[in-house]
This record gives C-alpha cells, sequence and structure tokens, in this order.
C-alpha cells in the first residue's frame, strides 16, 4: 500500500469533491447566518436528479444542468421557510433531509420500476479530462477525474476572495454577523438569506451530480452516506472559511481514500466505512480543545 | 395590503383555532393531500392507495404486528423526545439503536447467568452501553461547543459500524453464511404476552419507559428544569440549571431508551442480531417525526406514534394492494415535519409590519 504516489492524491481529491462542494454552500449559508444542515438531503437529491436527467438526454452535462436547477428548486423549502417565514432552519432540514429519501426512493419505483439502485447501461457519466493525459503531476492528479473536481477547487478560492474582498461578501458576512445593523444599514436580510440558501442547493446539485455521475455512474437509494453531515462538520471545522473548508475537505477525502486503501489490504470493510467519521470528530475535537486552551491563556 | 383581520371573528371559532390540537392534526393532513397529489402525479389511485395502508395496518390479522412496531417507534420517539424537551436534536438513534442490540445480543449468548436473570441482564447491558455511548454528546456540546445535532449524527455511523463488525467478524453464526450471530438460548428470549405472535413485554417494558418519562417531565424538579432550558435556554441558566448536568443526564436517558429498543428487537424472534436488520426498517426517524409532531410531550407521544405507525406497517400493506412503492410513508413523514415547521408562515403573516429576523 502506498498513499505516497500520485494516484492516490487523485483519489483524495475524488473522495473529497462532492463534500467540498456541498460544504462551500453550507459555509456559505452559515456566514449569513443560516445553519443548514440540508446538505445531506439536497445532496441526494442532486444525485438523483443528475442520473435522471443524464438518462432521459443521453449527456450527462445535461444532468449536471438538471441537478443544479432542480436542487437549487428543491432548497426553496428551506429558503423561503427559514428566512422569509421565519421556520426552525433545523426542523426544515430534518424533515428535507427525509423527504430526499423518501422521494428519491420512490422516484427510481416509480419512474424506472427498480428499487434501490438504477444504473441503465447506457448511462452517460460525466467525461473524463483524458487530454491531460501524459501532462506530469497536473495529468497524474487529474487526468481521470470529471471537469468538476477543478471546479470545486477554483470556486473555494474564488468564494474566499469574494466573501472577503467584495461589497457583496461584506454585506453577506454583515447579514449573518449583525442582522439588525444589517438592516438598518439598508441591507435586505431576507433577501440575502434566500438567495444564499438557493445557491447553496445550487452547489448541493452539484455536489450530487460528481457523486453519482462523476465518481461513479449509478444511482443508489441513499448514496451520500452521510457526505452531507460530513460537509456540515467541516463548515464547523473551517469555521465557515471557503479556504478553510477546502483544507477540512481534502482532509476528509484523505481519510476515505486511506480507509479504502485499508480495505484493499484486508482491513475490514466496516473500519473504511467508519474512518472518515472518526477522522472528522478528532479533528473536530482536537480544535475545539486547542482553541480552548488559548482561550483560557487570553483569560489568565 | 388588505387587512386580513377585517371583520371581529366570534370568541368560539378563535379557542378553536388555537387549540393546541390543531397544528398536529392540520399537518398530517395538510400530508395526506400533499401524498395523494405526489401519487395522482405518478399515475396512482390515492384512495386505493390509502385503503391499502390502513387495512394494511389495522386490518384484525395485522394488529399484532403493527402493535409491536407501534412499541419499537414509540421507544425511538422517547429517545428523540427526552432532548427535545430541553431544545437538543439527538439524530444518532440509529447508532444507539445498533449498540444497545449487539451489546444484548452479547450478552444473551455468553453470559453465564441462570434463566430469569439474562433477559434482564441483557437488556439492562443494551440500555447501560447506549446510554454511555450517547452521553459522549453532552461534553462534546457543553466543553467544546460541538452542538449535539453534529455529534450524535457523526458518533451513529461509528456504532453501527462497529455493530456491524462484530456480527460479521466475532459473533457470526457461521453455519448461516448470513451476517448474523447464533440464535439467542431460550433463556434469552423476551416473555409474550397471552397468544400474541409479534407484539411481546418489550411493549410493555416501553410502556413503563413512557410512564416514567411523563412523570419525570410533568412531576419533578428535573422536568421543570429540562422545560425550561427548552423554552429559554439563557433564562434557565440565569435561573442557575446546570445545563452540563442536565445535558448529559437527557443524552444518557435517551441513549438507555434506543439501547432498550435495540435489546427488545434482538430478544424478540428470530433472537438473532442480523447485520441492518435494526435500522433498515426506518423506525429512528418515524420516532423522530413523532416526536416532533408531539413537540416532545409525553402524553402527545402515543397519538402520534399511532399515525406514523399506521403509515409504516400500511405502507407494505399499500405496497402490496396497491402497488404503490413503500417509500411513500417516507415522504409523508418528511412532508408532515416540513409542514409543521412551516405553520410560522401563519405567524409571519400576522405580524404585518416588520421583517422577521431570528
Amino acid at each position: 500500500m502506498n498513499v505516497l504516489e500520485w494516484s492516490f492524491v487523485a483519489a483524495v481529491l475524488m473522495a473529497a469533491t462532492p463534500v467540498l462542494l456541498a460544504a462551500l454552500g453550507g459555509a456559505l449559508c452559515a456566514q449569513a447566518g443560516v445553519f443548514n444542515i440540508a446538505l445531506e438531503g439536497q445532496m441526494l437529491w442532486g444525485a438523483f436528479a443528475a442520473v435522471v436527467g443524464s438518462h432521459y438526454s443521453g449527456s450527462a452535462w445535461v444532468g449536471v444542468l438538471i441537478a443544479l436547477v432542480s436542487t437549487a428548486a428543491f432548497s426553496a423549502i428551506l429558503a423561503v421557510g427559514s428566512a422569509r417565514w421565519a421556520a426552525d432552519p433545523i426542523i426544515v432540514a430534518i424533515g428535507v433531509n427525509l423527504l430526499a429519501v423518501g422521494l428519491t426512493g420512490f422516484g427510481i419505483r416509480v419512474l424506472f420500476d427498480v428499487s434501490g439502485t438504477f444504473s441503465p447501461p447506457d448511462l452517460q457519466g460525466l467525461h473524463r479530462m483524458t487530454f491531460l493525459d501524459g501532462v506530469p503531476v497536473v495529468g497524474d492528479v487529474l487526468a481521470r477525474q470529471s471537469p468538476l473536481v477543478p471546479l470545486a477547487i477554483v470556486l473555494a478560492l474564488a468564494l474566499a476572495y469574494w466573501l472577503s474582498r467584495s461589497a457583496t461578501g461584506l454585506r453577506l458576512r454583515g447579514v449573518g454577523e449583525h442582522p439588525e445593523a444589517a438592516g438598518s444599514l439598508g441591507v435586505d436580510v431576507t433577501a440575502y438569506r434566500t438567495t444564499v440558501v438557493l445557491a447553496a442547493g445550487a452547489l448541493c446539485g452539484l455536489a450530487g451530480a460528481q457523486l453519482a455521475l462523476g465518481n461513479v455512474t449509478v444511482f443508489t437509494e441513499n448514496m451520500t452516506a452521510g457526505r452531507g453531515w460530513i460537509a456540515v462538520a467541516a463548515v464547523m471545522l473551517a469555521a465557515s472559511r471557503p479556504a478553510w473548508v477546502l483544507v477540512a475537505c481534502v482532509g476528509f477525502g484523505a481519510a476515505e481514500a486511506f480507509g479504502f486503501r485499508l480495505q484493499g489490504v484486508g482491513a475490514p470493510q466496516q473500519l473504511a466505512d467508519a474512518a472518515p467519521y472518526i477522522v472528522t470528530l478528532l479533528v473536530l475535537v482536537a480544535t475545539r480543545l486547542r482553541w480552548l486552551r488559548r482561550t483560557r491563556e487570553v483569560a489568565v | 395590503m388588505s387587512t386580513v383581520d377585517a371583520a371581529p371573528k366570534p370568541p368560539l371559532f378563535r379557542a378553536a383555532v388555537r387549540h393546541p390540537a390543531v397544528v398536529p392534526v392540520g399537518a398530517v393532513l395538510v400530508a395526506v393531500l400533499i401524498g395523494a397529489v405526489i401519487m395522482v402525479a405518478s399515475g396512482i389511485d390515492p384512495v386505493r392507495a390509502y385503503t391499502g395502508v390502513v387495512e394494511g395496518a389495522l386490518a384484525t390479522d395485522n394488529l399484532d404486528y403493527t402493535l409491536s412496531v407501534f412499541g419499537l417507534i414509540l421507544g425511538m420517539a422517547i429517545v428523540f423526545a427526552i432532548p427535545l424537551r430541553m431544545g437538543e436534536y439527538n439524530l444518532g438513534g440509529n447508532g444507539q439503536l445498533v449498540l444497545g442490540g449487539i451489546t444484548a445480543a452479547a450478552v444473551g449468548l455468553y453470559a453465564p447467568l441462570p434463566c430469569a436473570l439474562l433477559v434482564v441482564a441483557a437488556v439492562l447491558a443494551g440500555a447501560v452501553a447506549a446510554g454511555l455511548f450517547a452521553a459522549i454528546s453532552a461534553p462534546l456540546s457543553e466543553r467544546l461547543g460541538i452542538p449535539v445535532i453534529i455529534s450524535t449524527l457523526l458518533l451513529s455511523p461509528i456504532a453501527v459500524a462497529f455493530g456491524s463488525y462484530l456480527v460479521r467478524f466475532r459473533m457470526t453464526d457461521t453455519g448461516s453464511g448470513v451476517s448474523q450471530t447464533p440464535r439467542l438460548p431460550d433463556a434469552a428470549h423476551l416473555g409474550t404476552l397471552g397468544d400474541l405472535r409479534y407484539a411481546n413485554v418489550g411493549l410493555v417494558l416501553v410502556l413503563l419507559v413512557l410512564v416514567v418519562f411523563w412523570l419525570v417531565d410533568s412531576r419533578t424538579a428535573v422536568g421543570f428544569e429540562l422545560r425550561t432550558l427548552g423554552a429559554n435556554r439563557r433564562f434557565g441558566a440565569y435561573g442557575g440549571v446546570h445545563i452540563g448536568r442536565l445535558n448529559l443526564g437527557a443524552m444518557a436517558a435517551a441513549g438507555a431508551v434506543a439501547g432498550v429498543v435495540g435489546a427488545v428487537m434482538v430478544l424478540s424472534p428470530p433472537y438473532r442480531f442480523i447485520d441492518g436488520a435494526l435500522t433498515a426498517p426506518g423506525y429512528t426517524f418515524a420516532g423522530v417525526a413523532a416526536a416532533l409532531l408531539a413537540g416532545g410531550r409525553p402524553l402527545l407521544l402515543p397519538l402520534t406514534v399511532a399515525v406514523f405507525t399506521i403509515l409504516q406497517v400500511g405502507g407494505a400493506g399499500m405496497e402490496r394492494d396497491a402497488d404503490v412503492p413503500r417509500q411513500l410513508s417516507e415522504v409523508l413523514q418528511a412532508v408532515v415535519i416540513i409542514v409543521l415547521a412551516l405553520r410560522t408562515v401563519v405567524e409571519a403573516r400576522r405580524a404585518r409590519t416588520g421583517r422577521a429576523t431570528t
């Protein structure tokens, strides 16, 4: 087992990308003061929509587009509910997550008369960037990936820049920091929050598309398998800063890829299943402990 | 904007609208309607489907099974309801359930105890293991600021994987080729209730837990503190409530109840811990939906749990009789939760001026 090779880096990025896309959405919401824990369900919906779109159109990119748009529409429940009607975002999100599991399972039964897994032989997955083959390093890492992988990384950096350097980014942070103050300066708090939750939905749609058409080419019931929750944890770890979200998600990708390799050398599959959660929890606890110690030193 | 309340409404009408039962009943009705719309859109006859649900759950032959499922969902509803009383969300029910089940199975299989003690020991061990496990979330929340909802969700798959590992590699019934433990000895079987085939002493156990929860919630200082924190955390802290201690107790109690449910499932037919069998039926989230619908209030739980039990058990009947995918019951559960949460739209309309800020 060799983790010091480029194919391992490629596996890490592949595992990290769906989580990263969803976590960026979650980070935006957190910056605007909305605790969005519907990422899991929205990502699942995105995966379903992407596969349905690709199946009927015969084009993976149409699938991605449908995932993007329909997941944004799906997130309108949370957007309108929490931002406009002041509903408890946690309870709405619990409902949305359950709704996604039910609707997608119901959907593949009604549309395709299969249960559990839908993988028609002609289902189009996202194209790999094979034109990079032969390019040193970049080719080794990216040639077997979908274009959504580098897009996610670029998005993370762009969002980091946008949040810290633009006027709208500043207003968004203001909405999260102190909604009354932002409102008194003429910022439409409700509009900002609604938009941000819809945008997070679109990002979760991309995450689902990458999961179901990039990492694999299949839809399985409940295929997100907790990735949305890892994304929520990544947002917490990174204190909602997109660049740090990128770091946290790559860490998660490493845990998943490492667990997968462990399985290859005979470790039980259950260890691979649990590895990302164990690592996420340990890192979360460690960073919190460090933060606690630092604040205590300041107090003394 | 036109004024909505132009004509004064008679007080009786207003009292009826404010009645606490209006919201849950309304949420269920709206969910049934939305479910019907989804079915019509999918080319399914909703009347036949809903008849299938009710018949599947309440036909005389099925009542026994329905009753046993009612007990399990009621247990999982209590698991979510206890921390909900203080405003915390325990979404780690699956992990707690599995840990309780596998521990009960281990005790049932390996503990050298005399007949009468073995069942009791197995249930208690399941409760203790799951209770300790769930309690981890309390210090994580109070000392490190990791919300209970996050830590329970991250801990849960670890416990599920651990249970799965044990049954696959350490406690496997080697002859069967399936990932399951050997059949537990007769001494570890829960007692039956008369000649019922499914509902057994486990149901009585869960009902007892409900009574204890109700007594603690309504008749003790701890229950009062729980509800105070749930209503207003800062006021509770100001009033001298030890949040950390209470959170620890609530999470341990919730986990212990999940452990009891897991133990009941393992100590009932087919008397084995089968990989995935505890979580697959989705009792955990049916319980979450029921607890949210009841607002965590112990005395309302049996009613809301009954609704979701009928949906759950009837879903299978609906699939059989009307060829409607049983996932529709999950959709309906979800719609109930969402409608319930979105009831704030009424208040948002009522407050005509000013923006709602959270």
